[in-house]
């Protein structure tokens, strides 16, 4: 999309907006809709729009293929690990008391907020996976045919 | 008779139930596995719509309470249980969907088509091929 | 009253859309109205309350998918092949089954309901209990991720097991097999 100026430019201006909507919807998750599937396929979005618009190569310079794999896995690591620190305290699997005895429901915010961010990465991870995955394998239409 | 109260209360049910046969038509009665996919969505999308007219209360709003924690016990709150199962269910969607277009992807490379008919005649025409060559190998006439 | 309207309105764009669908071969053009479903399903879900299910359903339906969509359009073709086959069957099997949803629908209690079977249980208890015991405004993010929590590592190991899967049909990790490279790996 080398002849697409206006694109390229908006593209540009966009991007940091996107990720910082996406921040926000993930931690603004707990008070008004959003939470970490939002925000995943949103962040997801920002990286995709950018490898549309100037080439695959661009965007893996920036998000390179081997650490999105490692984040799809990551993400749902931290999901378990946080059932699983609980389990160490005494408690039940994520059962989110535990991070915080006296308080419990200060214990429930940092267990929602710790479950999330697994969410937000692994949608993110495995979003921006599967269009590389696609965006890689040549087209059998080309550019003009459509 | 059914009245009009109940007509009104179902009709949406209905409604959803032509948007869902309208999904499971395409799936049935078309060839072309992109479009199969996309009738495939089509029924799951009147699905989740199902779901969460379940948990809908009239008169209710969306189950976040004010960010004080000031609760009105007079204001209605709409069920936030089938929210919670179909905004997982969404994502899950999407990303089964891509499972399957990529499916189709590999499909297209190996039959150089993605027309379930087609597909279905090379196949066929390999199983004739196989069972000939198996005939001959056991020394009968295929 | 004006919910209905609205309801009723949105439905008909809804089976409008469904229906272009149905009838559309060129590809492109079912990939846009698939987004213009997602577009209209989320506004449906706006109305009914569901404001969580309308951002995910305008995020991914009418983002991601679109361009999952066009990408394997790009892989494959773009035009549908005009099929020999009847309309007659499926036609019929739909109607059957629809016929069988609409009779199983019709002991249902009314739309918007607020005494029926799913507004009692446990999703009272989860409204009620929430705010002494978790203190977040949000109760389907308290739902999804502390009441039903081991529910969503499912789903997200779902989501995980999914793109790896994707990964392992069409990733361009594994050196790309061409028809020259079979031979070769056959010979040696």
């Amino acid at each position: 999309m080398r002849h697409h100026l206006i694109l390229r430019v908006v593209t540009k201006l966009l991007i940091g907006p996107i990720i910082l909507f996406a921040l926000y919807v993930q931690f603004h998750g707990d008070f008004s809709p959003g939470g970490g599937f939002q925000a995943g396929v949103i962040m997801a979005v920002a990286f995709i729009l950018y490898g549309i618009v100037f080439g695959l190569e661009a965007v893996q310079h920036v998000f390179p293929s081997w650490l999105v794999h490692k984040l799809m896995a990551l993400g749902v690591l931290i999901f378990a690990g946080t059932g699983v620190a609980s389990l160490f305290l005494g408690y039940d699997f994520l059962d989110y008391g535990a991070f915080s005895p006296h308080h419990p429901s200060h214990g429930q915010h940092w267990g929602i907020l710790a479950v999330e961010f697994g969410v937000l990465v692994t949608v993110t991870g495995v979003m921006v996976a599967i269009y590389y995955a696609f965006a890689m394998r040549r087209p059998a239409i080309s550019d003009e045919e459509w | 008779m059914p009245d009009i109260e109940y007509i009104l209360g179902h009709m949406n049910y209905w409604l959803f139930t032509v948007l869902m046969m309208t999904g499971l038509y395409i799936v049935v009665a078309k060839g072309n596995l992109i479009k199969k996919i996309v009738g495939l969505n089509l029924f799951q999308t009147a699905v989740f719509m199902f779901y969460i007219s379940l948990g809908k209360v009239t008169g209710g709003t969306a189950p976040i309470f004010p960010v004080d924690m000031e609760i009105d016990p007079s204001v209605a709150y709409s069920n936030p249980l089938p929210h919670v199962l179909i905004l997982t269910a969404i994502v899950v969607g999407i990303a089964t969907t891509s499972l399957g277009l990529a499916l189709i992807v590999r499909i297209r490379e190996e039959y150089e088509t993605i027309e379930e008919d087609e597909i279905l005649k090379i196949e066929t025409d390999l199983v004739h091929v196989e069972n000939k060559i198996l005939g001959e190998a056991m020394g009968g006439r295929a | 009253m004006l919910e209905t309207f609205i309801n009723l309105g949105l439905f008909v764009m809804l089976v409008a859309t469904a229906v272009a669908i149905t009838r559309m071969r060129r590809l492109f053009g079912v990939t846009m109205m698939a987004s213009v479903f997602s577009l209209l399903s989320a506004m449906l879900f706006v109305t009914l309350d569901a404001v969580d299910v309308a951002f995910t359903e305008a995020a991914v339906g009418a983002g991601i998918s679109t361009v999952l969509m066009l990408s394997t359009l790009t892989l494959t073709s773009r035009i549908e092949k005009p099929t020999t086959r009847s309309p007659l069957v499926p036609l019929v099997v739909t109607a059957i089954t629809g016929a069988a949803i609409i009779y199983g629908t019709l002991d249902m209690p009314n739309f918007g309901d607020a005494h029926s079977p799913a507004q009692v249980g446990v999703a009272a208890r989860y409204m009620a209990e929430s705010p002494t015991d978790i203190d977040i405004p949000n109760v389907v993010t308290v739902v999804l991720a502390s009441y039903r929590g081991f529910d969503t590592m499912g789903e997200t190991a779902v989501v995980f097991t999914a793109g790896a899967g994707v990964l392992m049909l069409i990733s361009g990790l594994r050196r790309r097999r061409r028809k020259g490279d079979d031979k070769k790996e056959e010979t040696s």
